[in-house]
């Protein structure tokens, strides 16, 4: 285990907001840690709480969830149901002994560039500061 | 098994400087479902299209991952590229190496690892794509314009030029805008009502253009070619059908408050007309102020108007029309120069805004277009003017340049030369930015002809003191401080979003910046489409510009709603959720979550099902996550997709 811990982290951002935003990052050129694996999804509110899980199982170390800001979705209220679910997920989270910090949503509109970058590199580090995973929450998980 | 192009893009070197691109073809030749992996300069050129379409040809491809830019900048064209070779469009993903990847990455070494990934993920999706079909739906043949100012009207008048119908919501009394304000336009010198009235009147006589002053939309659902608009029209309390403009009524009003139009150097009756030359001519009541509708008595406008058009009883009316394109030009408003204390805006009479100025020069304006000081109406001989107040200046105004102030002030000092030619004059700047055709020479001219002194500062403060105004500032090429006496100074301040524009955004469902600026698609290549279908952009909502740039971007917008609405269908994305009957148990907690009312009950095998339109469906996926049976499926964006992306990401233990 001399190696770095490198931990890797499951992106689902909404097309929309900060996904767009993520691109403008790239426009701009503002750096930030990779570790983050984006997946492209219309909106926050498709994100099921599967997703999160089948990440976490897979070994994700972190699932970072961007939406539109509160009033800015573009289908008007998907980011509401996304928050609605996730404070729920991560209570269930820290009910099967997985650090609820491995998961974060945030909002980062089209035009924050430079937001997204700092919010992915202080969740990164964030993730980093807990660890690899506990393989038994893992296995509590897949019960 | 599957069979699927991997086409990676060098984009010049913009990825291939950060990533390996070798090591991304070679770990996607190893994955089972890849027939081939290429590379390419640029894929999305025609050359790069070619290879797409040769290699489909080929290998007999049944789907393809393009990796290169963001699928937000080219999706729609490798979707073509897939069309035209004959395999359904929807059989391809991009994996994002761009922007996501090589430009935001500290080292080759975690760019390419990224970039190996993504193309890995992207491969698992695409495995499991379906191919789709896209909706037609009918179009409404009419356009709806949001504002009348000068970018609205032009908007306007084009679609209707072009046989479509056009209705306008203008939420003042009169259409003209902010340059309906202005005496002349820069740099030609220009009569801005000259050139500007004569459109006022022939959109209020064009036959396929609706106009709606003082009135507001007020809530717009719907989507591309069938957008729902309410607007109210507030009640103006005079009878547009009976009024014929003779202005009788506002000669008898007793009333006196400030005038919005001349900056609150006049001062205007209750009923009131804007200025002049408003569109349309009848005045409305300002309910706020009339005596009648604070006291119950006066009435005075009734009694002496010759045309029964007073109607203190008229209410408030909420119209609807259908649309199938809306052009949003809500314009702007100056920066508040109150912000500046040191300047002493609001409490020394003789400090103006820029916007006064052009009410003070203009020949319809409070002195008949006799610059005059509005302190004691000398004649000044000595006038300043500071640039950028509220603009470059993040601590207390915004940080972007307005653009078009430096212009102005030099329109303004050639004006003040033509009216007082004794007078010394000022003009203290930041940097001066004059691009544009004949801008720079008018600088040039208001500096080598009209002998206007230019000087490099930022004014400190200024004092009153003996009527007269003390400017301090330092002049940075001399480095020293320097004291300038006037009799009056023009702030030239900045221009922001309008107060209420992050309320339009959201109601219109289009994105905005952090000042309240609406987003444009793509700064170059989409600059007046917005993320929503259908819903276009002019003028200076979108960010600071004059008026030629204005003028442009309406017509640019108009020929967009043109091209849209010159179809019988439009065709959409096929991006819809879609119910499995014999999973769905009926629940309906998909209609439950719906914002689009999308959703509704049908019945299979005599049970109560969900059935999504297809029409009305916006492809969010809210729904999907919701069911709890999982029945509800969002076309490629399905559980089993984006499950794949998420697996195929760990699948494979990369050494870094």
């Amino acid at each position: 285990m001399t190696e770095e811990y490198y931990p890797r982290i499951v992106g689902l951002l909404c097309n929309w907001c900060t996904y767009a935003g993520a691109d403008l990052a790239g426009t701009t050129r503002i750096k930030y840690p990779q570790n983050i694996r984006p997946i492209r999804i219309p909106c926050s509110g498709r994100v099921s709480p599967h997703f999160i899980l089948t990440s976490l199982l897979s070994g994700a170390d972190g699932v970072f969830i961007g939406g539109c800001h509160p009033a800015d979705c573009h289908y008007n209220e998907g980011n509401y149901y996304a928050r609605r679910r996730f404070s729920v997920l991560k209570s269930f989270l820290d009910f099967v002994g997985v650090e609820p910090e491995r998961l974060t949503l945030e909002w980062v509109s089209a035009s924050e560039g430079d937001r997204f970058a700092e919010v992915v590199t202080a969740f990164t580090e964030d993730v980093k500061a807990l660890g690899r995973p506990n393989p038994y929450s893992r296995k509590e998980l897949e019960d | 098994m599957r069979k699927i192009g991997v086409f990676v893009c060098h984009c010049g070197t913009n990825i291939s400087s950060m990533v390996d691109i070798d090591r991304v073809i070679e770990s996607a030749t190893r994955l089972p479902d890849v027939a081939c992996a290429v590379d390419y300069q640029f894929t999305c050129s025609a050359p790069g299209q070619t290879q797409i379409k040769d290699a489909i040809k080929e290998y007999n491809l049944d789907g393809v991952v393009v990796a290169a830019c963001s699928p937000r900048m080219h999706e729609p064209t490798f979707r073509k590229t897939l069309r035209d070779a004959g395999l359904n469009p929807y059989m391809m993903e991009m994996a994002n190496l761009r922007e996501h990847t090589s430009w935001v990455a500290l080292n080759r070494g975690e760019a390419t690892a990224k970039a190996i990934d993504l193309v890995r993920m992207k491969v698992a999706k695409v495995a499991r794509l379906r191919p789709l079909e896209e909706i037609h739906l009918p179009v409404t043949r009419r356009a709806l314009v949001i504002g009348g100012g000068v970018a609205g009207i032009q908007a306007a008048l084009d679609i209707a030029d072009g046989g479509v119908d056009v209705t306008l919501v203008e939420r003042s009394p009169s259409l003209g805008g902010h340059m309906a304000q202005y005496d002349k336009t820069f740099p030609t010198l220009d009569c801005a009502s000259c050139i500007l009235t004569p459109k006022m009147v022939e959109v209020a006589s064009h036959p396929n253009i609706t106009l709606l002053t003082y009135s507001e939309v007020e809530e717009v659902t719907g989507f591309v070619g069938a957008y729902k608009v309410k607007a109210r029209i507030r009640a103006r309390s005079v009878d547009l059908e009976k009024c014929n403009g003779c202005g009788t009524c506002l000669e008898v009003c007793p009333v006196r408050v400030p005038s919005e139009f001349d900056a609150s150097l006049a001062d205007r009756t209750a009923i009131y007309r804007p200025f002049p030359q408003a569109v349309p001519a009848a005045p409305a009541i300002d309910r706020e102020s009339c005596i009648y509708f604070k006291t119950g008595k006066c009435r005075a406008c009734e009694k002496v108007c010759p045309a029964d058009a007073i109607d203190f009883e008229q209410e408030n009316e909420i119209v609807e029309v259908q649309v199938g394109a809306i052009v949003v030009a809500t314009g702007f408003h100056f920066f508040d120069a109150r912000k500046y204390t040191e300047y002493g805006y609001g409490s020394y009479k003789d400090v103006i805004s820029w916007l006064q100025f052009e009410r003070l020069t203009n020949a319809s304006g409070p002195t008949g277009g006799k610059l005059r000081r509005p302190s004691d109406g000398m004649e000044p001989k000595s006038i300043v003017f500071i640039h950028c107040v509220g603009s470059r200046d993040p601590s207390k105004g915004f940080p972007y340049c307005s653009r078009i102030c430096c212009m102005a002030t030099a329109k303004h000092a050639v004006i003040t030369r033509s009216k007082i030619p004794d007078a010394k004059i000022y003009s203290f700047y930041i940097d001066i930015r004059a691009a544009g055709k004949g801008y720079e020479e008018f600088v040039r001219r208001a500096i080598e002809q009209e002998d206007v002194q230019f000087i490099k500062g930022r004014p400190s403060r200024i004092v009153q003191s003996d009527g007269k105004l003390l400017v301090r500032s330092e002049d940075a090429f001399l480095g020293r401080q320097i004291e300038v006496e006037a009799d009056m100074v023009i702030l030239t301040n900045g221009a922001a979003a309008q107060n209420d524009a992050a309320e339009l955004a959201q109601m219109l469902g289009i994105g905005y910046d952090q000042y309240g600026f609406f987003n444009e698609l793509h700064p170059k290549l989409r600059p007046v489409e917005t993320n929503k279908a259908g819903i276009y952009l002019a003028g200076m909502c979108q960010g600071p510009k004059d008026i030629p740039e204005s003028v442009a971007q309406a017509s640019a917008s108009a020929s967009k709603v043109l091209g849209l609405l010159s179809r019988d269908q439009i065709a959409r994305e096929p991006i819809i959720a879609e119910v499995d009957p014999g999973r769905c148990t009926g629940c309906m907690d998909c209609m439950e979550v719906c914002f689009f009312t999308a959703v509704e009950e049908d019945e299979f095998m005599e049970r109560k099902i969900a059935k999504v339109l297809p029409g009305v469906c916006q492809g969010c996926g809210a729904c999907v996550a919701q069911c709890s049976d999982g029945a509800m499926e969002l076309r490629a964006f399905s559980d089993e997709q984006i499950h794949a992306e998420i697996t195929a990401l760990f699948a494979v233990e990369v050494a870094r």
